[in-house]
C-alpha cells in the first residue's frame, strides 16, 4: 500500500527543513537528516505550522535557539557582511590588479619583453632593435660563466 | 625581487587566517542563549513520576544542569567529574535527562553514581531543544536570576570545571549582593 500524497503542511515543513542545518550531521540538512534531533525538529516545525505561526516564526525559532548557524542562509548584518562580500570584492580586487598590470605592461618598449632586460623596468633597456645587441648578451653571459 | 613583496605580503595574510581557523572546532557551535534567561520547564522528576518540578524551584541561587542519558557514552566518560564537583558542594548540580526511558536512566545512576540533587524526566527532548542541545553530553551554568552564563558541549573534565565552572560560580555568588 502507497503512502498518501503529501499534503501542503508536510511541503511546508520539507521546504523550512531545508534551509536548516543539521547540527549533529552538520552536513546534512534537518530534512536530509536521520539524525534524532533531525527528526525531532522537524515535528517541531510541523507543530509550529500547525499552530499557524509562520516561516519567519519557525526560523527565529530555531536561530533563538541554535544561533544563526542553524540557518544555511545566513542573515546580512555587519557581522555577515565579509562572509557575504568578501568573494566577490576579492574577485573584483584581483581582476582590477590584472587590469592595472596589463596596463602597465602595455605602456612598455617592445624591447623590455627581452629576456636580457629587467621586465616591468620602466627604463627598458637601451634601445636596439637590431641584432647587435646580441653579440653583446652573449659577451654578458661570457663574464657571468667566467 | 621587489615584485614579490605583494603576492607574499598576501600568502601571508591568508596563511595567518588559515592557521586560526584550522585550529578551531569546525563541529562547534557557539550557543545564542549566553546571557539569556534559561527556559521555564515543568518536567517530573525522574526518580518521582508524580513530581512535578518547575523552574522557579530553582532560582535564587547559581545551579549546573547537566545533561545525560543512560545511552550517551561519554555521559559515562565525565561522570566521574561531575560526582568529584557535586561532592565539592560549590554549586548544586541538577541533571536533565534526556529522551532517554526512565527505568534505564534509574539503573545507570545506581550503577555509576547520582551526583543530582534533582533530575528532570525530558523523554521528548523539548526541554533539550529549548535549551538548544544538539550533543549529549551538556552543561550549563545558570545564575541566580535564571539566565544562562556559560554553556559546555561535549563531556566535561577537570579542566573546565577548575578554569570555567568553578570560577564563575564564585563570581555569580557575589553578584547581586
Amino acid at each position: 500500500m502507497s503512502s498518501p500524497p503529501p499534503d501542503a503542511l508536510d511541503v511546508r515543513v520539507q521546504l523550512l527543513a531545508a534551509e536548516l542545518r543539521c547540527l549533529v550531521c552538520q552536513n546534512q540538512s534537518i530534512a536530509d537528516s536521520n539524525a534524532p534531533l533531525a527528526v525531532d525538529l522537524r515535528a517541531q516545525i510541523r507543530e509550529l505550522l500547525q499552530a499557524g505561526r509562520s516561516e519567519a516564526d519557525v526560523r527565529r525559532f530555531m536561530t533563538e535557539r541554535y544561533g544563526d548557524f542553524i540557518l544555511y542562509r545566513p542573515p546580512l548584518d555587519a557581522r555577515t557582511s565579509v562572509l557575504w562580500l568578501g568573494p566577490g570584492l576579492m574577485a573584483a580586487g584581483g581582476l582590477l590588479g590584472l587590469w592595472a598590470l596589463l596596463r602597465r605592461r602595455a605602456r612598455l618598449a617592445d624591447d623590455a619583453f627581452d629576456p636580457d632586460t629587467v621586465l616591468g623596468s620602466e627604463a627598458g633597456a637601451p634601445d636596439t632593435s637590431d641584432m647587435s645587441d646580441v653579440p653583446a648578451a652573449r659577451a654578458h653571459e661570457g663574464k657571468a660563466l667566467g | 625581487m621587489k615584485h614579490a613583496v605583494i603576492p607574499v605580503a598576501l600568502f601571508v595574510v591568508l596563511a595567518v587566517f588559515l592557521g586560526i581557523g584550522l585550529q578551531r572546532d569546525p563541529r562547534h557551535v557557539p550557543s545564542p542563549l549566553i546571557g539569556k534567561p534559561a527556559p521555564a520547564f515543568a518536567l517530573p522528576n525522574l526518580a518521582d513520576a508524580q513530581r512535578v518540578v518547575r523552574s522557579q524551584e530553582w532560582a535564587g541561587r547559581p545551579y549546573v544542569l547537566n545533561v545525560w542519558a543512560s545511552w550517551c557514552a561519554a555521559c559515562r566518560d565525565e561522570h566521574p567529574v561531575l560526582l568529584a564537583f557535586a561532592q565539592q558542594g560549590v554549586a548544586p548540580v541538577y541533571g536533565l535527562n534526556y529522551k532517554d526511558e526512565r527505568p534505564q536512566a534509574l539503573a545507570w545512576l545506581q550503577a555509576h553514581g547520582d551526583p543530582y540533587a534533582a533530575s528532570l524526566f525530558d523523554a521528548a527532548g523539548r526541554l533539550g531543544i529549548d535549551l538548544g542541545v544538539y550533543g549529549v553530553p551538556e552543561t550549563f551554568v545558570v545564575d541566580r536570576q535564571g539566565r544562562i552564563r556559560f554553556k559546555h558541549v561535549g563531556p566535561l573534565t577537570p579542566q573546565v570545571v577548575r578554569e570555567h565552572i568553578v570560577p564563575l560560580i564564585q563570581v555569580l555568588n557575589k553578584e547581586g549582593t
